[in-house]
């Protein structure tokens, strides 16, 4: 396999008196989709935003691409975020005021694109996740399905080069959980986009190429 | 289900020839194990000799793959004896993955361990079905299913189990 373009070693993290993360490891290839498994508590959320440099550890180094994460200040840290990341939450993460189309080009015109070429970009990324015929609807018209694929969408706008998804089907029937799976990583593997994939459910962890079971803030097995 | 009753099937939907009866046979019911022309003909033979299949027609020619076959009233009675009786749930009762957590912990051995690799085994498992579903057809995407369903129930008993090692350890050792 390529070298890693991310790896996340030894995390710790605290909240108080609760340990949630308690020496985790992470490490994410180029292109390749890789599951986070784990009982409710276990220290996955806050794995994925250690790794993503969303939340600062207490202990251990996250290095992607070459640079130390944690060594970075927040201004530095968000534009990666921003130009190599891509998100995907359980629920909440659309504009409800924007359409479709506007909602998956916003980080475009955030990051000061024109809106023709954004909407653009966006268009051909709503026709992937075949959603093109929503492209007007606001978030409020969707199902829960096709409001998931919207984030996809918004996620992949900008070319990142890893995906972080927290549990992006874990508010959806197994029916349309899979199909988000099925078009997530169909377009993230053309995109070459990694994905790093927090789920509990193993019908939809395997659609990674491997995986990994955090136990207790750190990696079982 | 045997041979014999996907054959009575099959041939309560229309009568067909050996050859039509195999290809059907593998479509859907055989997947991975496509039927030998001997098993074919030494089914037939036998639900001939039952009287549960009749020869409904033979072309010129002569020779075994000449022959129509046919249900009769008795097949489709098989047919509906077969349908009526629900598949029985006790399989899940006999658990080779309980009995190696049994093993693991009267022998003083990890039955984390037992049940760590397990996991990663269900889960390559997992893995591979999902791959073959996403290139198949409606079939085989309803086949892995099942499996895959099958896998996930276990992933679960082996997470709840995981949780109670203790208190099953300190049953077991009494
Ligand atoms: N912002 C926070 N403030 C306080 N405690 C937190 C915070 N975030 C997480 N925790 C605690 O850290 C531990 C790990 O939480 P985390 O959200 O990473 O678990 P998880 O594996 O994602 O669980 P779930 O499957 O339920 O989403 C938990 O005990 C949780 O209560
Ligand atoms: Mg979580």
């Amino acid at each position: 396999m390529s070298d890693a373009l991310l790896i996340a070693e030894g995390l710790h993290k605290a909240y108080g008196e609760t340990v949630a993360l308690d020496g985790a490891d992470l490490v994410v290839h180029a292109g390749e989709i890789v599951s986070v498994m784990g009982p409710s508590g276990s220290g996955k959320s806050t794995l994925l935003h250690c790794a993503a440099g969303l939340t600062r550890p207490d202990g251990g180094d996250v290095v992607y691409d070459g640079r130390v994460v944690s060594a970075l200040d927040d201004g530095e840290r968000s534009a990666l975020r921003r130009r190599e990341f891509g998100f995907v939450f359980q629920f909440g993460q659309l504009v409800p005021e924007l359409t479709a189309l506007e909602n998956v080009a916003l980080p475009l015109r955030l990051d000061g694109m024109r809106r023709r070429p954004a909407e653009r970009r966006a268009t051909a990324l709503l026709e992937r996740l075949e959603l093109a015929e929503k492209a007007r609807s606001r978030p409020g018209q969707l199902s829960g399905g096709q409001h998931q694929r919207v984030a996809v969408a918004r996620a992949l706008v900008a070319g990142p080069k890893v995906i972080f998804a927290d549990e992006p089907t874990g508010a959806l029937d197994s029916v349309a959980g899979e199909r988000v799976m099925e078009l997530l990583t169909t377009a993230a593997v053309e995109a070459g986009a990694a994905v790093v994939l927090v789920t509990h459910d193993a019908r939809i962890a395997a659609y990674a190429d491997r995986g990994i079971v955090v136990r207790d803030g750190r990696c079982a097995r | 289900m045997t041979i014999a009753t996907a054959f009575l099937a099959l041939l309560e939907s229309r009568p067909r020839h050996g050859y039509d009866l195999k290809h059907a046979y593998d479509q859907h019911f055989g997947h991975d194990r496509p039927l030998h022309y001997g098993q074919v003909y030494t089914t037939l033979a036998k639900l001939l000799r039952t009287g549960l299949v009749t020869v409904d027609g033979v072309e010129a020619g002569g020779g075994p793959e000449r022959k129509r076959y046919a249900v009769t009233e008795a097949g489709v009675t098989d047919v509906q004896r077969w349908l009526d009786e629900p598949e029985s749930p006790q399989q899940y009762l006999q658990s080779d993955l309980y009995a190696k957590v049994i093993g693991a912990l009267l022998t003083g051995r990890s039955a984390t361990a037992v049940l760590d690799a397990q996991r990663e085994e269900h889960l390559a498992a997992m893995r591979e079905l999902t791959r073959r579903k996403r290139g198949g057809d409606l079939a085989d995407r309803l086949i892995c299913d099942h499996a895959l369903f099958h896998l996930d129930a276990d992933l679960r008993w082996l997470e709840h189990t995981a949780t109670q090692l203790d208190a099953l350890a300190a049953a077991v050792r009494a």
